[in-house]
């Protein structure tokens, strides 16, 4: 199947391995990968904060710039920034321009869910040794339903073993610029979710989104944590 | 106080995050075990929407229709534009009967509208009789909850509290301040001669009003005094009874956890015969306060939906660290994040837009399926658009700049290569007090795709 890979601007420039192992494991499991070079960021920062304007001139770009493509679908190694696509719609008031954002988002998809609900795949061949927790990145969980996806790519993980957080549906505290608006609730927030991770006896704690995983390997590695922030993309790439 | 400033008061608070804590779980854990009992939650869900929806589409029918059968069982109807003619309205009809001290049972409509401030500016002593209430009332503090206004206090505090302002022993044994809290109130249902209540549900096709509660505090006000004056937004009236059934099985269960309250009065008209039993006047105060404003557009019409079950608030994350003081708004949490703007005007609460992480666990929970996050970004567009709030000089620059540089992929590649090159980490001390901030990648994803990934072959 042809993919065309949506990366993310914070996949892009600060966790472009997610990105990379999001091409190999799509690759493994027999898509060939295209990337449009003229891809940015998705305009949801705008959006979340009220620059609709703004958002939007983002989003028709991305509109744009998707449509070219003659691949079947388009995959992100990010829950967030593909409920983005999915919120595009709501943007405009033009009925057209609201067809063309509807049509892309039904072909714009995160990638555990590309992987477990589109292909049908569950083993993608990875090897990754140590105990491992999910976190569930909220708009992943809550506005596209990912939940039993990355468990069962994870429990296919040689080597791995995968254990529950008892508040791994609990957001983290990130919540864009939430986190630089009101940093001692976010922090407040993210301390929960430190404590049962801490608690847990993990090697890595896992997710979908790099916005959660700075947030969450920013306070672990400040607190001089052992346990890393993994994307999941790093972890079904893995082989070794 | 600002936002901020409550925030950091709550956060130093140890004993008010102990009892946040406490309090939330339990009420999201008898939540969940609760709505167990109903086969097809879901399906509640959706036809409860669907009835709010119809009624919000056709709210002067209703409103006119329930009117005319309140009048016509006995109740007089008023009708208040504004927290001030509700008011005049609530205080004219007790300082006419004579009233000294009237009770009132739970009512977040009353705390809308400050009418124990406004009662007492009469001359009148407004007591509550709802146990949390009560604590509060002694307390000289609002409600941090609606549901559960005393939430954020411990029973060691209100040992304390009682001890000071009822002269009992001091206590935390919850069934000795209970049985204090009750004989100071029965002592006060006895003299009152007015008795204010809220209205769960106002029924259309009946003119029934419907009050929920679980201590028989509200039966007493509604029953006891010779004067019963019932105060409603507009948005509780329902159809038809039938529509009751729904409602009953979403609110208490996404509220408290409870299958149904202790108690439910179903109240239709004022008493017909001398012989019966009752108060001799049922006064039902309409509220409007904003709500009609809401009804204009779909996404804040929705608003309206809620029946105020509070379960949002215990769902949310933000509230479970900082409780409801913080948001400095009568109504808290979610809920009032997008009511209060919606109700006093954006340009006096653009913070509360803002006090949420957008993490959708309100909508999870929320028996009428409001889309709160929608209603936060409707609201935080307004900001935006209204220039409402301060100290948004700075921010509106960094994404008008961050908007042109992503619509040129040339300009954004270039301003990345730039910050890595020179080291350049954004100056967020907010972000980097407590946490680790990422740096960039040695390499971006495009480079490492142009350096050769996108060449390989499948392998």
């Amino acid at each position: 199947m042809r993919v065309s890979l949506f990366v993310t601007c914070l996949a892009d420039q600060i966790w472009p391995s997610a990105a990379v192992g999001a091409v190999q494991v799509l690759r493994r499991v027999g898509c060939s990968v295209e990337f449009d070079e003229r891809q940015t960021c998705c305009g949801q920062p705008a959006f979340n904060t009220g620059y609709r304007t703004e958002a939007r001139a983002l989003a028709e770009r991305f509109i744009e710039i998707f449509e070219a493509s003659g691949a079947e679908a388009i995959v992100s190694p990010s829950g967030s920034c593909t409920a983005m696509v999915h919120h595009y719609e709501q943007l405009f008031e033009d009925a057209a321009w609201r067809e063309r954002a509807r049509r892309l988002a039904a072909r714009t998809h995160e990638l555990s869910a590309f992987l477990v609900d589109r292909l049908g795949v569950e083993d993608v061949g990875a090897r990754f040794a140590g105990r491992l927790a999910w976190h569930d990145a909220c708009h992943g969980l809550r506005d596209l339903g990912i939940k039993s996806g990355p468990r069962r790519l994870l429990q296919r993980v040689r080597g791995a073993e995968l254990v529950e957080l008892p508040n791994a549906e609990a957001c983290c505290g990130f919540g864009g610029t939430f986190s630089v608006k009101h940093p001692e609730v976010s922090v407040a927030m993210l301390d929960e979710k430190i404590d049962a991770i801490e608690r847990a006896g993990i090697d890595a704690v896992v997710s979908g989104d790099a916005s959660c995983l700075m947030q969450i390997g920013g306070r672990l590695s400040r607190l001089g944590s052992r346990v890393r922030a993994l994307h999941l993309a790093d972890v079904l790439a893995s082989t070794a | 106080m600002s936002f901020d400033g409550g925030v950091r008061a709550a956060l130093s608070d140890v004993q008010l995050r102990g009892a946040l804590r406490q309090a939330t779980t339990l009420f999201g854990d008898r939540r969940q075990t609760a709505l167990l009992s109903v086969r097809d939650w879901e399906g509640a869900r959706e036809r409860a929407r669907a009835i709010k929806d119809e009624t919000l589409r056709h709210l002067d029918h209703y409103l006119e229709q329930f009117t005319a059968n309140a009048e016509r069982a006995g109740a007089r109807v008023h009708w208040a534009r504004d927290a001030g003619e509700a008011c005049e309205i609530i205080g004219r009809i007790a300082a006419e009967r004579g009233a000294r001290t009237v009770v009132k049972s739970k009512s977040m409509a009353s705390e809308e509208i400050h009418l124990n401030a406004a009662l007492a500016r009469r001359g009148i002593e407004p007591i509550e009789t709802d146990l949390g209430e009560y604590i509060i009332q002694l307390a000289g503090e609002t409600p941090s909850h609606i549901v559960v206004p005393a939430i954020h206090k411990t029973k060691g505090q209100i040992g304390m509290l009682f001890a000071e302002k009822l002269g009992i022993a001091p206590s935390d044994d919850p069934a000795a301040l209970t049985a204090a809290a009750r004989r100071a109130l029965r002592r006060s249902f006895a003299e009152a001669d007015v008795g204010i209540s809220g209205v769960n549900f106002a029924v259309a096709e009946t003119g029934t009003i419907l009050i929920l509660e679980n201590e028989g505090n509200a039966r007493l006000t509604t029953s006891l005094p010779q004067t019963h004056i019932a105060l409603m937004g507009i948005e509780k009236v329902i159809p038809r009874f039938a529509d009751l059934e729904v409602f009953l099985q979403l609110l208490p269960r996404s509220g408290t956890g409870q299958i149904l309250t202790a108690y439910q009065s179903l109240l239709t008209g004022a008493k017909r015969r001398p012989e019966d039993e009752g108060p001799d006047e049922l006064h039902i105060v309409l509220l409007d306060n904003g709500r009609s404003r809401m009804l204009a557009a779909p996404v804040t019409r929705q608003s309206l939906a809620c029946i105020r079950c509070g379960a949002c608030l215990n769902a949310c994350p933000v509230y479970r660290q900082i409780g409801g003081h913080a948001y400095g708004s009568v109504y808290p949490g979610p809920i009032g994040a997008i009511l209060t703007p919606q109700l006093i005007g954006i340009e006096r609460s653009a913070h509360l837009p803002y006090a949420s992480s957008l993490c959708g666990a309100c909508r999870d929970v929320c028996p009428v399926k409001i889309d709160i996050p929608a209603v936060l970004l409707h609201l935080r567009a307004q900001v935006i658009e209204q220039h409402a709030g301060k100290g948004r000089r700075l921010e509106r620059l960094l994404f008008r700049a961050y908007a042109a540089v992503m619509a040129r992929p040339w300009a954004y590649e270039w301003a990345m290569r730039i910050a890595r090159a020179l080291h350049i980490m954004p100056p967020l001390r907010a972000w980097t007090k407590w946490r680790d901030l990422r740096p960039l990648a040695p390499r971006s994803f495009r480079e490492e795709w142009r350096a050769g990934l996108g060449g390989e072959r499948e392998t």
